[in-house]
This record gives structure tokens, sequence and C-alpha cells, in this order.
């Protein structure tokens, strides 16, 4: 079905059912529980998990499968996100329209950026495409956003203000971003026992969006133009040698990418109308390079995995304070609570940084091809256990 | 490429699919619950304390954060009680608020737009915060004050000086307590005019973001009033560390005073570069060359050190005011946690407290009822005199502190001396004062 192997179909199976469950997958402790911190199951981060899947999906389509390492990436995410809050500010809160110019737009950015800088490939090319989203940033941030032209509104980020002209605004559609009048913001609660599962409009279009993204992704994986994309990785010398003029390939995966970047940019605004500036700065451009090594470069479903890791410690570790702390080790006597609150507290609230520091040197060291490649050597230590019961995996071989 | 076949039975499959699909948002949006967003359960309420915990403003956000755990034990009537001892109003009594007990949860502003709404937002969504407040720049506040709007939340904001937020940005939802950049050129120009007279060429360098707009704009206006003449006004980054080059032709343009539109970490790096620069000293028409701080803070002055003696700027509140509010608050906060709070901590833990006494009053945590019992609402003994909340625009107006650096301070803490109370009439302004224009309040959100 849908021109895809029956193992790339039970993948799409999964992450779609992974994705539509999350409510309830991403909820498992009761609502009045102390493991309720734990819980990523509420609109916000659901959206970002989803949102920030498709970017590094987008991602993984130029670095996983050309090998070439763009540290620009964020500048195609924020230029989506200003197109897409300037259609709200021109025409209206419906989010289509502004989805679909955050694609246009970050692919004729992606267009102008890639045909400068794929002269050059390796460490060059990762530099200047650092420096172009560095540019970028410092247009929208200050050059941009003087009071007399103001495109970016600077650091405050772009927002819609009552006095825009919104030409298809009418009084009985929600005054937020809404899909033909249904509110993102919408949200059904389902009160379960000691369970709440909340299930928001926003986080459901952003899901099948990427569900779409991820086929697409599949596609573009299989096919001759992947495969010629994965030969540019292994050596591309050798394949100019051979007559073959690979720049149009590297062009269209890096245009390819620039517009899942822009949508997921665009996105983001769909679901909070407000674009700030240090979407584009370079620390963003580094996340999504570490989401995607995190998860498994080259790997279909790696990428998706480290985005949600990232953004689960993010806005749930970075929360810890010291009172959850001492709610938690409250049992102890006084000295010894103290004492492991002393050692536990640098890795939690402000120094989440430094957890997701050591699991991604751990990463790196001990499973280089990922999160994928750890849940591999799971199922092969599983498999060896249960001797030569050779279960079909649902994950896919890493591209390398 | 696979080649696609298309058959009646599967196009048939595909549109029922894909209509199931669209039917599920109808069913999702209906309205879950009626009242307001967030209403408080059981015996509890929940605040969310959104502040920097690390980048450009860590200091202020750790300060502010002790303040908030402070309000928050005061309410719940541990302690000492602090302001609410001197407090105008006696709605509160010590038992939280209506009677339920005050929780609170954190979360990291990292001071971009961005990472503040995101916290905001879980804090609304997944802990059932009822009100948002904090923040320590002006961009954050009103990224989170629209969000608050939206989401049907109040948000109380903390540091943040910009004639924007409670100006062309001002929402209904939001109140701010602090002072702003109007306010600051209002009382620092007679000050200016009776230590440097009003013949006098200013040099402006400015942080390029909407607080050091307004601000330069602000005090610009003020001096010019007085007979000054604004030479240049330049914008720097905020990301800049280094200021020399933008210090050095300050000397060749003329002009006899540079004012630092500057705020924490880059105001300790401009001023330090200027002083290096022995722009103190020199003389220019015979005319001593001065420097002033428009905006300034103790936790400023103690990392400029030496340079800031002398250096004339404003401040919301300071710590060594001697009236009955200040007192008690400074007190408490000195027992737990050994030193003076800073003016980010004294506006925050009022903000909390005027929050927790609007819903006391209003008898009810829906915002709408909030909103109306803020509105209008004067009080005393919260350690800046007799204040307002005007109903206009959502901002404080209450007495404004001309402060200098001190020449020879007594500890570390003691680092600003008073040089004059500006009156509440002084700064005033009417709420459609082209500085503050653009903006509607809108209407009062109370979400779902």
């Amino acid at each position: 079905m849908f021109g895809l192997t029956k193992k790339d179909l039970s993948l799409l199976g999964i992450v779609a059912i992974l994705t539509m469950a999350a409510p309830f997958i991403l909820n498992p402790f009761p609502t009045e529980s102390a493991m309720a911190q734990f819980n990523a199951g509420y609109p916000d981060l659901m959206q970002k998990f989803v949102i920030f899947g498709i970017f590094a999906i987008g991602f993984n389509i130029l670095f996983g499968l050309t090998g070439y390492l763009s540290f620009g990436h964020a500048a195609f995410l924020g230029v989506g996100s200003y197109s897409c809050v300037w259609m709200f500010k021109l025409l209206g809160y419906n989010v289509l329209p502004g989805i679909a110019l955050s694609i246009v737009v970050s692919g004729l950015f992606a267009l102008l950026i890639g045909v400068i800088t794929l002269r050059r490939s390796g460490i060059y090319f990762s530099i200047l495409t650092l420096a172009f989203a560095q540019m970028s940033f410092a247009l929208a941030y200050s050059v941009l956003s003087n009071p007399k032209f103001n495109l970016t509104n600077g650091e405050t980020g772009l927002q819609v203000y009552a006095d825009d002209p919104q030409w298809f605004h009418s009084a009985n559609l929600p005054d937020l971003p809404h899909l033909f009048g249904l509110s993102m913001r919408a949200t059904h609660r389902m009160t379960l026992g000691g369970w709440e599962f909340q299930f928001n409009a926003g986080y459901y279009m952003c899901a099948i969006i990427m569900l779409v993204c991820f086929y697409l992704a599949i596609r573009i994986f299989r096919s001759p133009f992947g495969l010629m994309l994965r030969a540019v990785k292994s050596n591309q010398q050798r394949m100019n040698y051979t007559g073959l003029n690979s720049r149009p390939y590297t062009l269209a995966a890096f245009v390819i990418s620039g517009m899942y970047a822009g949508l997921a940019g665009g996105l983001l605004s769909a679901v909070d109308p407000l674009a700030g500036a240090e979407r584009m700065q370079w620390t963003a451009s580094g996340e999504v390079v570490l989401m995607t090594i995190l998860g498994g470069a080259g790997t279909l479903i790696g990428p998706v995995l480290g985005a949600g890791l990232i953004k689960y410690f993010e806005n749930i570790f970075s929360k810890i304070n010291e009172s959850v702390l001492h709610s938690w080790f409250g049992f102890l006597p006084d000295g010894l609570e103290d004492f492991v609150i002393t050692i536990v507290y640098p890795f939690v609230g402000k120094g989440w940084h430094l957890t997701l520091g050591l699991i991604f040197m751990l990463v790196v060291i001990f499973l280089p091809g990922g999160l994928i490649e750890g849940g591999q050597r799971i199922g092969r230590l599983f498999r060896g256990k249960k001797a030569s019961k050779a279960g079909k995996s649902a994950t896919t071989e890493p591209a390398e | 490429m696979t080649k696609t076949t298309m058959s009646r039975r599967g196009v048939l499959k595909t549109g029922a699919i894909a209509g199931a699909g669209l039917a599920l948002p109808t069913y999702l949006s209906a309205a879950s619950h009626a009242g307001f967003t967030n209403a408080p359960q059981g015996d509890t309420v929940t605040l969310g304390f959104n502040v920097p915990q690390s980048g450009p403003y860590a200091d202020e956000g750790a300060d502010e954060l002790r303040a908030y755990e402070l309000a928050v034990e005061h309410l719940n009537g541990e302690g000492d009680g602090g302001m609410l001892n001197t407090f105008s109003s006696k709605a509160l009594e010590g038992n939280g608020i209506l009677g339920k007990k005050v929780e609170y949860v954190t979360g990291d502003t990292q001071t971009k737009s961005d990472a503040a709404r995101a916290s905001a937002k879980s804090m609304i969504e997944k802990d059932g915060a009822v009100m948002i407040t904090g923040g320590s720049s002006s961009g954050v506040a009103i990224a989170v004050q629209g969000l608050c709007q939206e989401a049907g939340v109040i948000f109380m904001a903390g540091l943040t000086h910009s004639n924007d937020t409670t100006g062309k940005d001002k929402k209904a939802n939001g109140f701010r307590h602090f002072f702003n950049g109007y306010m600051s050129g209002a009382a620092l120009a007679p000050v200016l005019e009776s230590q440097y007279g009003s013949d006098r060429k200013a040099y402006h360098l400015t942080a390029d973001y909407t607080w050091g707009w307004t601000q330069q704009e602000s005090i610009a206006a003020a001096t010019e009033a007085l007979g000054w003449e604004t030479v240049n006004n330049v914008l720097t980054p905020l990301a800049q560390t280094d200021f020399s080059s933008y210090i050095a032709p300050v000397l060749n343009s003329g002009a006899d005073v540079l004012v630092l539109n500057h705020y924490g970490g880059n105001m300790v790096n401009s001023l330090t570069n200027a002083v290096q620069f022995g722009l103190r000293e020199k003389m220019i028409d015979g005319k001593q060359f001065e420097i002033v701080v428009p905006l300034f803070s103790r936790l400023m002055a103690r990392g400029a050190g030496e340079n800031i003696k002398g250096i004339l700027g404003s401040t919301n509140w300071h710590w060594s005011l001697q009236d009955e509010g200040s007192k008690a608050f400074v007190q408490s906060f000195g027992t737990k946690y050994g030193f003076p709070p800073s003016q980010a901590a004294h506006t925050c833990y009022v903000q909390t407290l005027l929050y927790a006494d609007a819903v006391a009053r209003a008898g009810s945590f829906n915002p709408c009822a909030v909103v109306e019992a803020l509105e209008g609402f004067e009080f005393d003994g919260l350690g800046n005199g007799p204040t307002l909340y005007r109903a206009e625009d959502h901002q404080c107006f209450k007495d404004v502190l001309v402060v200098r650096g001190k020449e020879n301070p007594t500890s570390e803490f003691d680092l600003l001396e008073v040089v004059e109370v500006t009156p509440r009439a002084q700064v005033e302004y009417a709420p459609d004062h082209p500085m503050f224009a653009g903006g509607t309040l809108g209407e009062c959100n109370p979400g779902a």
C-alpha cells in the first residue's frame, strides 16, 4: 500500500499509532501522584515533539543521506515562523495560508543559500551555512526590526496586534490560530480515574502533517533519488569522476530539507502565534544536529526520537526545582536528604543541559548509531536469549 | 519509483479515512468545562513563577525566585508575615488565598521569548497555574503577557521597564507594578538639570531592543525639554561585551554627557569601558564630563564595582528606604536569606501579594474578577508610598527614586544612595501619550 514495502508500512503504522495515542502514552502517571512531574502529555510539549520531529526528519534528509552537515538549519525554521505570523497579520488567523507560505518562502531561501554554500563541501559547507544562519539571526534580531521598517519585531518577537489588517478575519472566528474555525488551542480533557488526558486540536493537526512528512521521507529514502544522495555521502569525488554532476541532487536535498524546516517553523507559529528571533540562533541549529545524531543519523525514525528526547529534557527536567527534590527525598533523614539533594540538584532544573550533555556523550561514545542502535542491541539481546526466533525488528537499519 | 495504481475501492477507502480525520476535530472542540481556565480544584491553588535561571539576567532571576518563595510563605501564614502587616488592604488573612493553600511551580525563561512561552504554557496546560508572574526582560514580559491573554490567565509582570509593556503591547490580563522608561526620564531630568545644568550635549549608547529604544526615546525627550542637545544615538547589539569601539567616537563628538541605555551585564561592561577611557576626568568646554545610567539596580552596581561611584540613575525601590513596608520586607528577606533584596525581588514579592489580595477582595480566582479588583486599585504600605493601579493601561503609578553610586560604601550591599524621591505627580502621563499609544487593552479573557 502507498508504494511502500511491508516493513516500511509497518514502521509508518507504528509511528501513526504512537502519534495518535500520544496523549495516553505520554501521561502514564495519575495526575495527583508524585510521578506526575514526569508526565509529558500536555498540548504544548506534544506539539513540540511532532514539530521538532518534522524539523529533524527534514534535516536528516540532508545530513543522513548526503552527509552534508548544515549548521544553519534554524534559519529556515525562523523564516518559516515569520512568514506564517505575517500571514496571520495580513490575512487572518486561518493556519493554512501561513503554513503554505512558510514552506514556499523557506524553500526559496534554501535555494538561495544552497546555490552559494553547496559550492563547497565538508567543514567549509558547515561554516558557510553557520555564517548565513547567524547573518539571518542578526538581521531578524536588530537590522530588520528598527522602528522605520519593522519586519521581525526584534527581541520581542513578531506577534499579531489588534490593529493589524487581517483581511479575512470575521467576528465569528476565534481570535487565535484556527483551521476553518477550529481553534488550535481547543482541548478536550478526558478524566479516567486518577488520570487526565488532553486531546488538543493543534497537536492532531501537527501530528497528521508529521505523518505525511514521514511518509514522504520514506519515499525519498527508498527512491532512486535517495540512492543518488547516499552515493554522494559514500564518495562524491568518485561520482564526479564518472561524469555525473552531483550538485543538482545535493541542491534538491538541501531545498527539500529547508522546506521541512520551514514547515516546522510555520507549525510552531500556527500553534503559538509568536515568532522570536532566537529560533534562528546557532544554538537552535546545533539542537537539530544533536537531535539527529542522538536518535541516529540516516535512520528514518531516529531523528524523531532524538527530537522527543531533547524536548522532554528541556521541558520536564528543567522544571524540577529544589522544593520538588525535597518532596521526593523527604523520607530520608535530614543530613542524608540534604546530601542527596546537593548531588542531584546540579543535574536538574537549570542544570538540565548538563544531564543532556552527559547522555549525548554516552550515546556518541557507546552507541554511535544513536538511540536506534541501542534499540537494536536490546532487540538482539532478547533474540539471543530466545534463540533463533528470527523476529522482524520494526526498526530500520542505519544507512551506513 | 514504484508505480501507483488507483482502484475505485482504494480511492473510497482513502476518502473514508480522510473524512474521519477531518471529522475528529469537531468532536475535539467541545468545550470541556465552564467558568475559567484552571479554576483551582481541591484545597490548593497553583501559581507559576517564570524567571530567568540561566542567561544574562540569571542573577535577577535567582533573586526574584527568593522573593516569590518568601511571598508564598507569608501568604500561607508562615514566617513573620512581611509586608502583609503593613499593606493597606487587609483582605489577606495568612491562610493562603481564599482559604486555599498556595503552591507554586517554577520555570526557566532563559531570557528568550520562545523558551519563556514554552515554560509558561507548560505551567498553564500541565500544572494548572491560575496566574503567571516573573520575567526580567521586557521582550520576555511582552511575549508571556500575550500568551496569558490568549490562554485566559492573569500575568503579573516582574522586572520590565520598557514603555511598550503597558503601552502598545498592553493586555487586559497583564499588570505591571514596575516603573517604566518614561518615568525614569521624567524623574531624572530635574535632578540632571540641578546637577549638570541645562546646557549640555548628550551622546546615547542604546541596547538594540524594545527596552533600549523606548528608554532612549524617553530620556532624550526629557532632557531635550531641559534644553540639552542630543548629539548622537548609537544602537549596540544586546550580545555585545566590549564597548571600546563605541566609546572612542564619544570623545570626538563634542558631547559632554554620555547616557548608557544599557541594563545588566551590558551596562557593567559599557560603563567599565567608558571609565577606562578616562571619560570621567575629561573637561569639555570647561564642563566636567558626566555619565548617566537611566535604569540602575543594586546587582548592576555590584558588577560595576568602583566605576559606579557618583553616577546618577533611577530605580524602582531600594532596600535602604525607611518606610514601614520596606523595613518589614528587608527584615524578613534578610532573616531568611542573609542579605537585602534587590528591586527585582521587591517588585515580584509585591506583585504576588497584590494578586492574592485582588483575588481575596474579588472573592474569586476568575481572571475577569481579578482584573476588576485590580483596576483603579489604590494601596499603600508596600514600600513605594501611595500607589495606584491605573485602569486604562494596568500600570502602577508611584514615587520614583533617583539614586547615585555611593562614594564610600559601608558594605557590599550599600552601593547606592537615594538622591531624591520624585513624587508620583511628576512622573504621571496620559494613557494616550505618544510614547504609549498604539495598543489596546482589549477584553479580559477568562479562557475556557
